[in-house]
């Protein structure tokens, strides 16, 4: 079995994210990038599932900017064979990545796509479920465990009430939530390997795809910083300011 | 680290300890020397720049001999220094040192640039990638590796280790990275040098090397205050007399203004906090007039050293070779210390690359004498008597003799001063000295600790051992508070060390999540009782571009 796994390049979850001084979006000019910490998860099951014998090869997908590369270089370095690049500079919105990812898939034609449940920089938690949809192929979302045997996978998934278990038939999209597993280290033998690994680059306008933005950004503003808090001195005191002060009860 | 894990090996012609201007030039230049020999470069921050620190105004002479067309490269030297003012503050007002290109020509700007040093690294990363250099971001050399009286190589820190020293699920184990030449570049204090220097003995018969303590905030001002290319420095206040240290100021690229200060380590007071010296320079008018409306967006600290010529150590010993702030190559009169880095590398790469064609030494002891014969020594021999005149007779006198030494004697001096002791030494008991009533952050000009190491985006993998040791815990209840009351809670630029009151009786916490790499602890502890180890690969401050 083939698997899919698309990942994204995002502002490294160490940096603070600062708005830019015009207010248009988030700053990411000379500000780390790295792989989603999600899509990691992601690679990290699809190698795992390979090493147990349940997937043969691994195929790994960014769409974006050239400066994207690294990200499926350290794919590669963690054990997938080979990766595309679907350039683009357009900033896409979910609608378009899962049209991108779908004609990719239609191509590659895997038993699996396995991603991140949503991306740490926008958190829009859409493009698999829109994948899914559009492959009409069933999907299991929110994984924090799974297991394939005889052509159908086994998805518990982290659902608002507790575990819910699905059972699908594959090909399937499983997305990953953040408890699935603790990716590898990429060494650096594995990293020099990488290095050799097959990388495509597919120009994101051959692809027949509708990228136009649905969404307009009207501003982007920091959060409110919040104002320092104040000790009271007594319970009556503090319910006498959460009635005149805050006005909350 | 124990010894009985199996570790992979890999071997290279030479490897290059430490991503900086000297280990990134080192690279570039054995390249245009020995085209086929394999090179790897190893950089523990997580990507090449993210733990750099400078302030910088940087003289491109180095640059231009490395790459010649670094222009056409399109390095990022994009701001040229088109104005620059020496002040001496007192609390209320400063005096500006005129002709300081007449008067001073070492000191003066023209023709320099005003960069972010963490860009320039990642653009000269990004130049070694293309000439085929494996270049290793995240991975930190963890003890040098030394065989039969020979430096072969490092051995690189295991991944995935838990708090309690045990393999975790994802352990990794380091490997070692063989090389016939090592050169070592890790900046100041850098932990596999200081073992290095140690067993080769590599610093008999020099000065103690003495360091500083810079640490560098970068603001994006409103657009009608930008002067790019606008430098200025000043000494006196805050400092007493009897320290050394002094603030920057350059406006530089899109509205950006890279501010600072350095606090010279061998300061005596006890209490003292460079942090809060730094944070109250910007409420002088002098300083206060540039930030005004601005927002601040970085925040790091980095060690420096000071020491110059006299403070050098022998530059080669077998297998390997010290380059730039490894060794001490700053020139701190002129406070630059990339040029001299760099420069430094590209000697060290020639040294390397004659001693790799010889077959025969596995010293690269061409090294000291091109060093000798070398613009870099001529720099550095005219600038040796200023930092060591400064620890003598305090700022007054030393900025009196550093003028005549530089206008009178050009530098060319026929006698040479020296540093008489170590920073750590140079500490006296806490009861001894005054103590500093620091104000309280304004939110707007002046920060708290917290808020700032916040800016310097720093995370270490939670799971793993300190990385900050104790030699002897018993030691710091004594002497740490005992005798000065844990300076470290004051010097420490990033809230690493805490005294706290437990059980009727002081503690020390150390949280070594926090740390920035700055070395400061490793170097200024009174009893030399904390080792800076390095902590798992990647982590530490993530600088971005423009710092």
């Amino acid at each position: 079995m083939k698997i899919v796994v698309p990942v994204k390049r995002v502002v490294d979850y160490n940096v603070k994210p600062r708005v830019k001084a015009d207010n248009s979006g988030v700053e990411t000019q000379g500000v780390k990038m790295s792989m989603n910490p999600f899509d990691e998860i992601a690679v990290e099951e699809a190698v795992r599932l390979r090493e147990k014998g349940a997937a043969s090869e691994i195929v790994v997908v960014t769409i974006g900017v050239a400066e994207a590369q690294p990200v499926l270089r350290t794919a590669m370095a963690m054990g997938a064979d080979r990766a595309i690049l679907v350039q683009t500079e357009a900033a896409l919105e979910p609608l378009a990545v899962a049209k991108l990812l779908k004609t990719i898939v239609d191509r590659e034609n895997p038993g699996l796509v396995i991603m991140g449940k949503q991306a740490i920089d926008d958190d829009m938690n859409a493009t698999g479920q829109i994948l899914a949809a559009r492959l009409d192929w069933p999907q299991g979302t929110f994984a924090s465990a799974v297991s394939v045997e005889n052509g159908r996978i086994t998805v518990t998934r982290e659902a608002d009430g507790g575990l819910e278990t699905v059972d699908l038939a594959l090909p399937a999209v499983v997305t990953t939530d953040l408890r699935l597993n603790e990716p590898r280290y990429a060494t650096m033998p594995n990293i020099m390997k990488a290095k050799k690994k097959p990388l495509e680059t597919i120009a994101a306008d051959t692809l027949g795809v509708d990228l136009a933005p649905r969404l307009e950004t009207v501003t982007v503003i920091e959060p409110p910083v919040r104002k320092a808090g104040i000790k009271v001195a007594s319970a009556a005191e503090l319910v006498g300011k959460l009635r005149d002060e805050a006005k909350v009860i | 680290m124990s010894t009985e894990i199996e570790r992979e090996e890999m071997e290279f012609d030479v490897l290059i300890v430490g991503g900086g201007p000297a280990g990134l030039s080192a690279a570039i230049r054995l390249r245009q020397l020995l085209p086929d020999a394999t090179i790897c470069l190893v950089e523990k921050g997580s990507e090449i720049g993210a733990h750099i620190v400078s302030g910088a105004v940087i003289e491109p002479r180095a640059l231009a001999e490395l790459l010649p067309d670094w222009r056409e490269r399109n390095a990022p030297l994009n701001t040229p220094v088109t104005g620059e003012k020496i002040l001496f503050l007192t609390g209320k007002r400063g005096f500006s040192i005129p002709f300081i290109d007449r008067l001073m020509p070492a000191m003066a700007n023209h023709g320099n640039y005003v960069v972010s040093l963490g860009a320039l690294c990642r653009w000269l990363g990004a130049q070694a990638e293309e000439m085929g250099i494996e270049i290793y971001p995240g991975f930190a050399a963890a003890e040098p590796f030394i065989e039969n009286g020979r430096l072969c190589g490092v051995i690189t820190g295991d991944m995935g280790v838990t708090r309690t020293g045990e393999h975790g699920p994802n352990f990794a184990p380091g490997m070692i990275l063989r090389a016939r030449q090592t050169i070592l570049s890790e900046g100041a204090r850098g932990s596999v040098s200081q073992r290095v220097m140690k067993h080769f003995d590599l610093r008999q018969g020099v000065d103690p090397q003495t360091y500083g303590l810079g640490i560098k905030e970068v603001w994006e001002i409103p657009a009608e205050n930008h002067r790019p290319g606008f430098v200025q420095h000043s000494f006196g206040w805050p400092l007493d007399n009897g320290t050394y240290g002094g603030a920057w100021l350059y406006h530089f690229g899109e509205n950006l203004v890279s501010y600072g200060f350095v606090t010279g380590l061998d300061y005596d007071n006890s209490w003292l906090s460079p942090f809060q010296e730094m944070q109250r320079v910007k409420t002088h008018p002098e300083f206060a007039k540039h930030l005004e409306g601005g927002r601040r967006l970085i925040y790091g600290a980095r060690a420096l050293s000071e020491g110059g010529l006299q403070s050098l150590p022998r530059l080669s010993f077998p297998g390997g070779v010290l380059a730039g702030d490894s060794a001490g190559f700053l020139n701190m009169p002129k406070i630059k210390g990339t040029h001299t880095a760099m420069k430094s590398g590209m000697l060290a790469a020639e040294a390397v690359a004659e001693a790799l064609g010889s077959e025969g030494p596995d010293k690269a002891t061409s090294y000291t004498r091109r060093f000798k014969g070398s613009w870099l020594f001529r720099e550095l021999f005219e600038a040796r008597n200023i930092r060591p005149a400064f620890a003598r007779w305090g700022t007054r006198l030393g900025a009196l003799y550093a003028g005549i030494d530089s206008v009178i004697f050009r530098g060319r001096a026929p006698w040479t001063l020296h540093m008489r002791h170590t920073d750590h030494d140079a500490l006296k008991p806490a009861n001894e000295t005054k103590p500093i009533a620091y104000p309280k952050p304004d939110g707007k000009l002046t920060f708290d600790l917290n808020s700032s190491v916040f800016l310097s985006a720093t995370n270490h993998e939670e799971d793993q051992p300190v990385h900050l040791k104790l030699r002897d815990p018993s030691l710091w209840n004594a002497v740490n508070w005992g005798l000065y009351r844990s300076p470290e809670s004051r010097y420490c630029p990033a809230g690493v060390y805490e005294a706290v009151e437990a059980d009727k009786e002081m503690h020390l916490r150390i949280n070594a999540q926090n740390c920035v790499h700055c070395k400061t602890c490793d170097i200024k502890d009174p009893t030399q009782n904390i080792e800076w180890c390095v902590p798992e690969g990647g982590g530490g401050p993530n600088y971005p571009v423009g710092m």
